[in-house]
């Protein structure tokens, strides 16, 4: 589909404020996601990273600034207008949020059910690609999600998310809840669909060895504000303590020297 | 060969533009091959495109040249879509020659063709009538088998409770006792008064018919107290309660909630069966004593109304109307129905396996068995008496 020229960003957050009550989640904070990278917001827990990837996919409203994806506003858009907005990009929740009562082929299925006029068979077919191309063994079509391990679960969300080739792919946690294997699975994964595919991702983790292995880009949310952004190896020589105790704990450390092993 | 239409060098005017304007992803036979492609194969056109490439008209045997130079973008879907041509082609004994396939799109074929899955699983092939027969019957067996045993589970640690009083939870039997019994009163009681009109209502006529008016007494309270209000009172205590048992429960299933309890050292029967069963065992004579009420009151009202029998003539009536026994029938059926509805409810929230779906429909299944078992149950209560002669 042809992308606006000139648009040198696909998500770009200006002054961006939110607040729950009285309690402040984001005061000015201001990103951008460049095309074809993968981006990943960090942060500990409660910082509001998945507030922020929430505000971005039109689910949830900020006090004020702009968030602004392939070059159009989106905050205030309705469910109508937010429509084609949402046919371009995909997105896979934490906990997977798969249809319980669909196999695995179908909720990926639906989707195309629901935006195009494809055959069955095709619509099946495609499908069938899209579950592969996650890694998924060809024999998990026909089960339901309740018969799925942790880590198929979250392949199988991210073959839904992958359903109409998006062009832009957001992931809460992609790697949450899995074993050190799996997860390792899910880095070469997302790197794998980004060189294939051309795929723009933003994502939210505080997975270090996901941030060290597959992460182009990397922006930290602390304090209601972003702290720094930048590759794995400028935030982790930054001088802000919060940055600092973040990527030279004990976990930072042992991740980024696995990273130097495995290269 | 498709009748195709003028070409031009770069752009075409297509036959399937009307669903999607503004996508221009088609097919045309070329000067260089038998296909050419063109425009964007994108998700977007793979509908009018998939039927164009499945009407058209391939050369029976040989080489096919298709020629992809002309294809502007190119997505998974439009990359599946050529990929199963060409294989489609191969496999019916032709040879394919791809030709002019741009570099990145090219590499996407690549990806796709490497993750290609076979579709045709076999189909298990439709049980038939004996089968589908005998296999409801089993089911039915084991649910009649799994609510017994869940009745002997209930009234074991029942027995326990009563045995060792400080296991019973009273902040959940008053709870319980609260939303199943309290709140109930209004919609209990709006029914049940309503349900006393329609039936002074029917009878006015043909008591009228005899001057037996004030008989309207006897018509209301006896059917009242002995059979309709604790019937009525317990089909909406059902349809309220019953699913509302089997939801929580399920619920709770789902989100491994009944597990974690069972880590913890707390019976799941104990704190989630016993205390609905006892609020319910409770309640549902309360409830239909005072629908007995109202539903005598609903009588009496149309009886005024329509028969001209005042209340105080009503009240007079129903004195010798209603029998001692006759009450305590319909008071003493409502623990027994209380009983069912909490131990199908309870029983079919256990019976949810894992998904949301199933969530709803062990909660159909609740409503429609407690409210069957009910029914039945009354029937029986029925014939026992006559048999009884009470």
């Amino acid at each position: 589909m042809a992308q606006p020229q000139g648009v040198d960003a696909v998500v770009e957050i200006r002054n961006l404020n939110t607040r729950f009550g009285s309690a402040v989640v984001h005061e000015n904070v201001s990103l951008t996601v460049r095309p074809r990278e993968i981006f990943a917001l960090v942060g500990a827990s409660g910082c509001g990273k998945s507030t922020l990837l929430r505000e971005t996919i039109v689910l949830q409203r900020p006090v004020s600034g702009s968030i602004r994806v392939f070059g159009q506003e989106v905050i205030g858009l309705n469910d109508e207008e937010a429509l084609p907005l949402r046919r371009r990009w995909g997105v896979m929740f934490e906990r997977g949020a798969l249809f319980s009562a669909l196999t695995v082929t179908d909720n990926v299925g639906m989707v195309l059910h629901e935006h195009t006029p494809l055959s069955e068979r095709l619509i099946n077919e495609i499908a069938a690609v899209k579950i592969a191309l996650t890694g998924l063994p060809a024999d998990t079509g026909p089960k339901y999600p309740s018969e799925l391990s942790g880590g198929m679960r979250k392949r199988a969300a991210l073959a839904r998310a992958l359903a109409l080739d998006p062009e832009l792919l957001f992931l809460d946690e992609p790697t949450a809840g899995l074993d050190p294997l799996s997860a390792s699975g899910i880095d070469g994964l997302i790197r794998h669909l980004r060189d294939a595919l051309g795929l723009t991702i933003m994502m939210v983790t505080h997975d270090l060895d996901l941030l060290w292995r597959a992460a182009d880009r990397v922006a930290v949310l602390g304090e209601g504000r972003i702290l720094g952004t930048g590759t794995m190896t400028e935030l982790a020589s930054s001088d802000y303590p919060l940055v600092r105790e973040y990527f030279h704990g004990p976990r930072g450390r042992a991740a980024r020297e696995q990273a130097w092993k495995q290269k | 060969m498709v009748a195709v239409i003028a070409l031009q060098p770069t752009r075409i005017v297509t036959v399937n533009q009307t669903a999607m304007p503004g996508i221009d992803a088609d097919i045309a036979t070329g000067e260089t091959g038998d296909l050419r492609c063109l425009g964007a194969w994108t998700i977007a056109g793979a509908a009018p495109l998939e039927s164009r490439l499945a009407a058209w008209a391939w050369p029976r045997t040989g080489e096919v040249v298709i020629d992809a130079a002309a294809v502007t973008a190119m997505d998974t879907s439009g990359a599946w879509l050529l990929h199963r041509t060409v294989r489609n082609l191969e496999r019916s004994g032709r040879t394919v020659r791809l030709q002019g396939l741009k570099p990145e799109h090219g590499a996407l074929l690549n990806v796709i063709a490497a993750h290609e899955v076979e579709l045709e699983a076999p189909r298990e092939p439709e049980p038939g009538m004996l089968v589908r027969t005998g296999r409801a019957a089993w089911e039915n067996l084991g649910n009649t088998i799994g609510i017994l045993a869940f009745l002997g589970e209930s009234m074991i640690a029942l027995l326990r409770s009563v045995v060792q009083p400080r296991r019973i939870r009273w902040r959940y039997i008053l709870y319980n006792l609260q939303t199943a019994g309290f709140e109930a009163l209004p919609i209990t009681g709006l029914l049940s008064f309503l349900m006393g009109i329609v039936i002074a209502y029917q009878g006015a006529e043909q008591l009228q018919r005899f001057g037996a008016n004030i008989y309207v007494a006897d018509l209301v309270g006896l059917s009242m107290v002995r059979e309709l209000s604790p019937l009525l009172t317990a089909i909406i205590v059902a349809g309220r309660s019953g699913s509302a048992y089997t939801a929580q429960i399920g619920t709770m299933k789902v989100t491994e909630e009944i597990d974690a309890l069972r880590t913890i050292g707390v019976v799941p029967l104990e704190l989630l069966v016993l205390p609905k069963m006892l609020a319910l065992i409770i309640a549902l004579p309360l409830l239909t004593v005072y629908t007995d009420v109202t539903g005598v009151l609903g009588g009496m009202v149309m009886a005024r109304a329509k028969l001209d029998v005042s209340f105080g003539t009503f009240f007079g009536r129903l004195d010798d109307a209603i029998s001692l026994t006759s009450y305590l029938i319909g008071v003493g059926k409502a623990p027994v129905f209380a009983v069912i509805i909490a131990l199908v409810g309870c029983y079919q929230g256990f019976q949810v396996t894992g998904s949301a779906d199933s969530v709803g429909r062990q909660t159909t299944v609740s409503v429609v068995q407690s409210i069957f078992l009910v029914i039945v149950t009354d029937a029986l209560f029925s014939i026992v008496f006559s048999w009884l002669d009470i």
